[in-house]
């Protein structure tokens, strides 16, 4: 990179914000999706707002693409640096900048922790509600873009039901405030897009979320079945049953196995797990967990432990918690999907994910989000048996295929990033990814920002004045001019 | 000319002969006072069958150079500010079938055009319902109440619309139909245009169809309205309740003029849930009176727009511990210019005011002024409805410093500004 432009960086960052030795550039060169490793030209880290606006004016000016990055724990490679370009870390803006505890809302920088937003308000009877697994590592600034979920989304919703307002950086360096403290501000719902935008619209620099009342009574039931089919009938049991739990989780038999190798969570050694956490006014709970119990035993479950205090709930949840680590312990290597299924479907997919996996000669252990249809498949293969890897993810593909076919998505969570961009034509269509490109051009006219991600091929946006300069990624033939 | 056709320009006559082939002569017909908008009166009012007619009829309409003013039940075409200009009609009142109910997924894909209230009859008979309560739903359509988010008391347990749906089919002015989001509740694939739809009064894109994450019917239903000393109590108890570890699915305060502040609060579940927090509500409630909430309490939003003649009305937003600093200061403002006020306030901070007085200035007066002062804290006020005689103002509160990024968003989607053209904010 040119030293004219680093010194500019480090004018404006100080040295210890500015990485371009190897050796340490090599730490950001991916993200928690280590199969795609690009070396950016420098990290930046920012210590406020105004750095960051320095920073992306520099980036504008010179044309230089940049990819903003949280806790880099991101699973479908959000934050994989762009080639020839430079990675923004906000792990320096890590304050909560605010709590309001009589509104319910509280301000952080975007490098805060999830789970110490929770730890903040604890005493105060409060949590923030979206609880991804890495919740105790990622940040909010990494959850804003991906929209991420988290076991209890399927009751409380995702980070876009609690980010209230953002003030974003835009590609061009200057300042923008989305949303605000109230509800329903004034004009176009921004916020609303940015958040799950994966980086691709801007940097935010504040966020406004909004936390929310413990329930006075959370209970969660553990139960074991025979297979994951009766465990699915269950969950539709209770579906039908007019309840909405907090979270219902399952796991199949060699996640269970995993889990207990890891964390020996204790689980029953069974062909379907089923987690059922319900919350809310106490005497409300207790009525609705015996009919849940009651449900479950119809639908063929064997042992059923109902866990009522922090200290049991802990217990249940740790095995889910660790699952995709644990993976490790049974296989050398794995690739973890995120599709979305229409709930009803989740019988007829299990099964075909099962034939598939055995076709191929490849396990696949199941761990998912039974209340929304959110799968993760976790294909097992061994990168030293020649043929497995690439076996491995013809089958992770063929997964999401089944998903789109089955009416639904093929990111839940994890959000699209590089890795499943070109899977993205065969969910939307042609116009679709169009009309959706449009909001991209009015954020990002000169695709500055994360520009290589979540769409199969980035679009320029028409003319821009002044004497023509290709773009990088032009030049790179990766982007066609539209 | 063919009978019936306007008599106007070339332009409207090449566009009346193409709409007609695309919608049928039956389903074209002249405008007439009653379609007006704010006093403008369009030239054609069309009714497309289906998505496809619609696009193709905006596509048709666009490329002439037209303006066109979205349609469903036409309860809120008051919303917003007087359009620039307004051509075309483009009605969504056949677009009203529900196209699948998938009652075990939680689903529903919806036509635009359909009412609320058919909507929420279908999906009754699965025990289902979209967890929203609009005002005149047995008018107000789909995509009305999500051009225009117009969300009621449910909210506060619920979420807003842009929580509740998860996808979208729009006609792009040049014809495009573009969809996004899907038939699942969770899916971060792509950007969410549903959210970015949601309010935005039809300015982007005309919604042919949405699907949405529902909710069961409750069991029971119980609701208790308190009696407040006064403003200040009022909002005491609401966040006090907020506070609490009750699970209310509404809470509301009523400042009606001549009777004291009321407190409504609802909950829903089994009988032994609701046993318990009444029971739990009458503590945290001691000393305010509690009675059995008569049930027209959850409409008293609507009744805002009895008789509205000499009155404004206005959506407030503040946070909630501003709720009677607020209103407060209204009472006092509305006292001093003689104007009658009264106001349905929910517990995330959300009301509605209703201002009347002989002299429409006075009404003028107060609305600038307290948004002025909400504005400075962060807060909003849009007008919904004014006297004809109030002299002008925008109907929007302002956006700041996004105002530019949504100006680029709308050049985007709608380059020839065909889509109610000068309605929304900053006279997009």
């Amino acid at each position: 990179m040119d030293a004219r432009i680093l010194q500019e960086f480090r004018a404006i960052t100080g040295d210890r914000g500015l990485i371009t030795s190897p050796e340490e550039l090599k730490t950001y060169e991916c993200d928690g999706l280590t199969n795609f490793r690009v070396i950016p030209r420098a990290v930046l880290l920012p210590r406020g707002t105004e750095e960051v606006q320095s920073i992306v004016r520099v980036c504008h000016r010179e044309r230089v693409p940049f990819v903003a990055r949280g806790s880099g724990t991101g699973l479908s490679g959000g934050a994989l640096p762009v080639e020839n370009g430079v990675v923004i870390s906000l792990a320096r803006m890590n304050r909560i900048l605010e709590v309001d505890i009589p509104n319910a809302r509280v301000v952080v920088e975007p490098g805060v922790i999830n789970l110490e937003v929770t730890e903040r308000v604890a005493a105060d009877g409060f949590f923030y509600a979206p609880d991804p697994s890495s919740q105790s590592v990622c940040s909010i600034g990494g959850n804003v873009a991906e929209n991420s979920g988290g076991a209890h989304c399927l009751k409380y919703g995702f980070t876009t039901t609690h980010v209230l307002g953002l003030e974003v950086v835009l590609p061009d360096g200057s300042l923008a405030h989305l949303g605000g403290k109230t509800l329903d501000t004034p004009g176009y719902d921004l916020p609303g897009v940015f958040v799950g935008s994966e980086g691709t619209l801007g940097i935010a620099t504040k966020i406004i979320l909004r936390i929310v009342k413990r329930p006075e009574c959370i209970q969660t039931l553990l139960a074991a079945f025979d297979s994951t089919s009766d465990a699915g009938a269950a969950v539709s049991g209770i579906i039908a049953a007019g309840m909405l739990p907090a979270a219902i989780e399952m796991m199949d038999n060699l996640a269970i196995q995993a889990a207990e190798a890891a964390v020996h969570a204790n689980y029953p050694n069974c062909g379907g797990l089923l987690l059922v956490e319900l919350d809310g006014p106490t005497a409300e709970v207790e009525t609705l967990m015996r009919q849940v119990d009651e449900i479950c035993r119809q639908c063929g479950a064997g042992e059923i432990r109902v866990a009522k205090t922090e200290a049991e709930r802990a217990v249940v949840w740790k095995g889910r918690k660790a699952a995709f680590a644990a993976m490790g312990r049974i296989s050398p290597n794995y690739i973890v999907q995120d599709g979305v299924i229409p709930r009803t479907a989740l019988p007829r997919i299990m099964s075909e994910i099962e034939r598939l996996g055995a076709e191929a000669k490849i396990k696949v252990a199941n761990v998912f989000h039974a209340g929304d249809g959110n799968l993760h498949p976790l294909v097992l293969y061994d990168c030293r048996i020649e043929g497995q890897e690439h076996a491995a993810e013809v089958l992770a593909n063929r997964i999401l295929e089944l998903c789109i076919e089955a009416g639904g998505s093929i990111t839940g969570e994890h959000g699209v990033g590089e890795e499943k961009k070109m899977m993205m034509s065969k969910m939307y269509a042609e116009p679709d990814l169009e009309t959706m490109q449009r909001l991209r051009c009015a954020f990002d006219p000169d695709l500055l920002s994360n520009p290589t991600k979540v769409f199969p091929r980035p679009r320029l946006c028409g003319e821009q004045p002044g004497e023509y300069r290709p773009h990088p990624l032009e030049t790179a033939g990766i982007a066609e001019r539209f | 000319m063919q009978e019936g056709a306007p008599i106007a320009g070339a332009e409207l006559c090449g566009v009346w002969d193409d709409l007609r082939a695309i919608a049928g002569a039956e389903n074209l017909r002249p405008g007439e006072p009653g379609d007006s908008v704010a006093g403008v009166q369009p030239e054609m009012v069309i009714e497309p069958a289906n998505e496809t007619e619609l696009a193709g009829a905006l596509r048709c309409i666009n490329a002439a150079g037209l303006a066109v003013v979205p349609r469903g039940g036409g309860t809120k075409l008051a919303w917003g500010n007087r359009p620039a200009c307004a051509n075309v009609v483009l009605s969504t009142a056949r677009l009203d079938h529900v196209i699948e109910h998938a009652w075990a997924d939680l689903t529903v894909s919806v036509e635009a055009g359909c009412n609320i209230q058919n909507l929420q009859n279908a999906l009754g008979c699965h025990g289902q319902r979209v967890a929203v309560d609009p005002i005149w739903p047995e008018r107000a359509t789909v995509g009305g109440v999500l051009s225009t988010n117009d969300t009621g008391t449910l909210r506060i347990r619920y979420g807003a619309l842009r929580d509740l749906i998860i996808g979208v089919t729009i006609a792009l002015p040049d014809g495009t139909l573009a969809s996004s989001g899907g038939k699942v509740v969770k899916n971060v694939a792509g950007y969410d245009l549903p959210k970015l739809l949601t309010g935005a009064l039809g300015t982007l894109g005309v919604i042919t169809r949405a699907v949405f994450r529902l909710h069961p019917l409750p069991h029971n239903v119980r609701s208790s309205t308190l009696m407040v000393r006064d403003l200040e109590a009022a909002n005491r108890l609401m966040l006090a309740v907020q506070g609490s570890r009750l699970a209310q699915t509404g809470l509301q305060a009523r400042f009606m003029a001549g009777l004291g502040p009321e407190v409504d609060v609802r909950f829903e579940g089994t009988d032994a849930g609701l046993a318990a927090q009444a029971e739990a509500l009458q503590k945290l409630a001691d000393p305010a009176i509690e009675a059995v909430a008569a049930d027209a309490v959850w409409q008293a939003r609507e009744k805002l727009w009895s008789s509205p003649q000499k009155a404004a009305i206005a959506k407030l937003s503040v946070v909630p511990a501003s709720i009677s600093g607020t209103y407060s200061r209204i009472r006092d403002l509305a006292d001093s210019f003689d104007v009658k006020w009264s106001a349905v306030v929910q517990g995330t901070g959300l009301g509605w005011l209703r201002l009347e007085a002989s002299r429409s200035d006075a009404i003028h007066r107060v609305l600038i002024t307290v948004r002025t002062e909400l504005e400075r804290a962060g807060g909003s006020l849009n007008l919904l409805h004014h006297p004809a005689d109030m002299p002008a103002m925008d109907a929007w509160s302002s956006a700041g410093d996004a105002f530019p990024l949504m100006l680029r968003v709308k050049q985007q989607f709608d380059p020839r500004g065909t889509l109610n053209p000068g309605r929304y904010i900053g006279g997009i």
